[in-house]
């Protein structure tokens, strides 16, 4: 395929219920934080950008969401990708991103460094989407917190090592703060602001 | 002519569709606060539910099951216009049973029969700010949430004891959400604010007139205000359902005739089926059914 032809192609084929599938699943894994979701409805955007990534972007992005890339992505074909099948501008400040994306094994820059919101507006912060190598198989944490019935395990592989510090200080910031969609393949694990991780011991 | 190809499914646009979802997750990221949204006309008036209405049809798919109440009842005049408004508008399957139902819009009432974890409750929504009545500014309750100032609410829940000897609101009683903000159940009886608190269900809130959605995600803690020497208590109903013999649930009362005769039954007019259907008969069931 030519990279303009990459372009315009690979976004949903019935973009009103493929988005409404998508969305349903985000809500549930956002309301029940540490579930994983697998999509019904997938994108197959340029690499490096994920199928289940590509996804979200489809279902919730448009010309009110200034979007955030990472290098590897900015890139790519990507950015052009999204423009297309979104209309989101891209744009290259954090802190004025609604909505952002890592690809896989990319570095996660400091969450603090996108949009926190403010204490009267703190929905006004970034959507932080990750790719990371898988949603299990990784070092296990323990989740607690709003929408977890007592406490939920979730083991995400190829998370920075700094990771669990990075939550803890984004979880201090509450009612401000990111919230995070990992991704790998089909599948999304979802982690609002309120969600408290510990280390399983 | 097919009606249905002149609008897009659920009515709403894609672009107020993507708007209103991106609301709902961050709501659902900030339990109890209130996210705001550029609420659109909807083809009813306000007060309707339209906010409601609007959250219903974002997150609405083919395969959802739909049960609208108005006060606990599915047959109503706003829960059926609402619920023929989504027959049509996205061809949904809809119920009147608790049971079936993966999404449930409200105008008053929580079901009595729990909500599991596979179903939504959506509530329609007039006056979202529970402090508007302290403060009428905007920018002003915003900063009292922001900096959790929420004294003046206490003082007014006093004052209520010092004039009545209890706290005299029944309806739409405010709570605080795990902890943090003080939020508005929307009219709802404060007989159902024990029902919100670590409900297995996700609760959206919509205000269309004010363009604000809130959520409860599940397993969350919802604590009514009060205080000390006088904790928050619900309703209690000196007697049972007159129909299905219920005790514990929220009663309405209907006049029988014009020479005073009344009765209690059950406002969940679900509920009240199931358990008849069940057996359960209270001492006017037979009379009624008589009547029938
Ligand atoms: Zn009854």
């Amino acid at each position: 395929m030519t990279a303009q032809s990459q372009i315009y192609a690979g976004g949903f084929a019935d973009p009103e219920f493929e988005a409404q599938t998508v969305f349903r699943t985000l809500m549930d894994c956002f309301a029940r934080p540490g579930t994983i979701g697998r999509l019904t409805a997938l994108a197959t955007p340029p690499s490096p950008l994920g199928m289940a990534t590509g996804a979200v972007a489809l279902t919730l992005c448009d010309h009110d969401t200034p979007v955030w890339l990472s290098p590897a992505l900015v890139k790519s074909a990507a950015p052009n990708w999204i423009a297309f099948h979104t209309g989101g501008p891209v744009i290259e400040l954090k802190d004025e991103a609604r909505f952002a994306f890592v690809e896989r094994d990319g570095a996660v820059p400091g969450f603090d460094q996108f949009a926190l919101g403010t204490a009267e507006y703190p929905d006004r912060s970034t959507t932080l989407v990750v790719e990371v190598e898988a949603l299990t198989g990784g070092r296990p944490f323990i989740g607690r917190g709003p929408g977890i019935k007592d406490e939920v395990v979730i083991a995400p592989k190829g998370l920075p090592d700094l990771f669990l510090d990075l939550w803890a200080a984004n979880r201090a910031l509450f009612p401000r703060g990111i919230d995070l969609v990992l991704t790998a393949e089909e599948s999304v694990l979802c982690l609002p602001r309120t969600t408290r991780l510990s280390i399983k011991g | 002519m097919n009606d249905l190809a002149t609008y897009n499914f659920a009515y709403l646009d894609e672009q107020t569709k993507r708007m209103i979802r991106r609301a709902i997750l961050k709501a659902i990221a900030i339990p109890g606060y209130q996210v705001p949204f550029a609420s659109r006309e909807m083809p009813m008036p306000y007060g309707w539910g339209t906010g409601g209405v609007q959250v219903t049809a974002s997150i609405l798919g083919p395969d959802d099951v739909l049960k609208v109440i108005d006060q606990g009842a599915d047959d109503t005049t706003n829960a059926v216009s609402i619920r023929a408004f989504f027959q049509k508008v996205a061809n949904v399957a809809v119920t009147t049973k608790t049971k079936e139902a993966t999404i449930i819009q409200t105008r008053h009432r929580i079901p009595e029969e729990p909500l599991r974890e596979s179903q939504t409750l959506v509530y329609q929504v007039p006056i979202p700010e529970p402090l508007r009545f302290l403060e009428p500014r905007e920018t002003e309750t915003r900063k009292m949430h922001a900096l959790e100032e929420y004294g003046l609410m206490h003082v007014k829940l006093y004052e209520d004891i010092a004039r009545n000897g209890h706290i005299a609101t029944t309806y739409a009683y405010p709570v605080k959400v795990e902890g943090r903000y003080v939020m508005d159940p929307s009219p709802t009886p404060k007989f159902d604010n024990p029902k919100m608190h670590r409900s297995e269900a996700l609760q959206l809130f919509g205000a269309g007139r004010e363009k604000r959605i809130y959520a409860v995600p599940p397993y969350t803690q919802v604590v009514s205000l009060d205080f000390e020497d006088h904790p928050f208590e619900i309703q209690k109903f000196d007697r049972p359902c007159a129909l299905c013999c219920a005790e514990n649930v929220y009663l309405d009362e209907v006049v029988l005739d014009d020479r005073g005769g009344r009765m209690f039954v059950c406002s969940d007019t679900d509920h009240c089926e199931d358990r008849r259907c069940a057996g359960h008969a209270g001492p006017m069931l037979a009379i009624e059914e008589a009547a029938e």
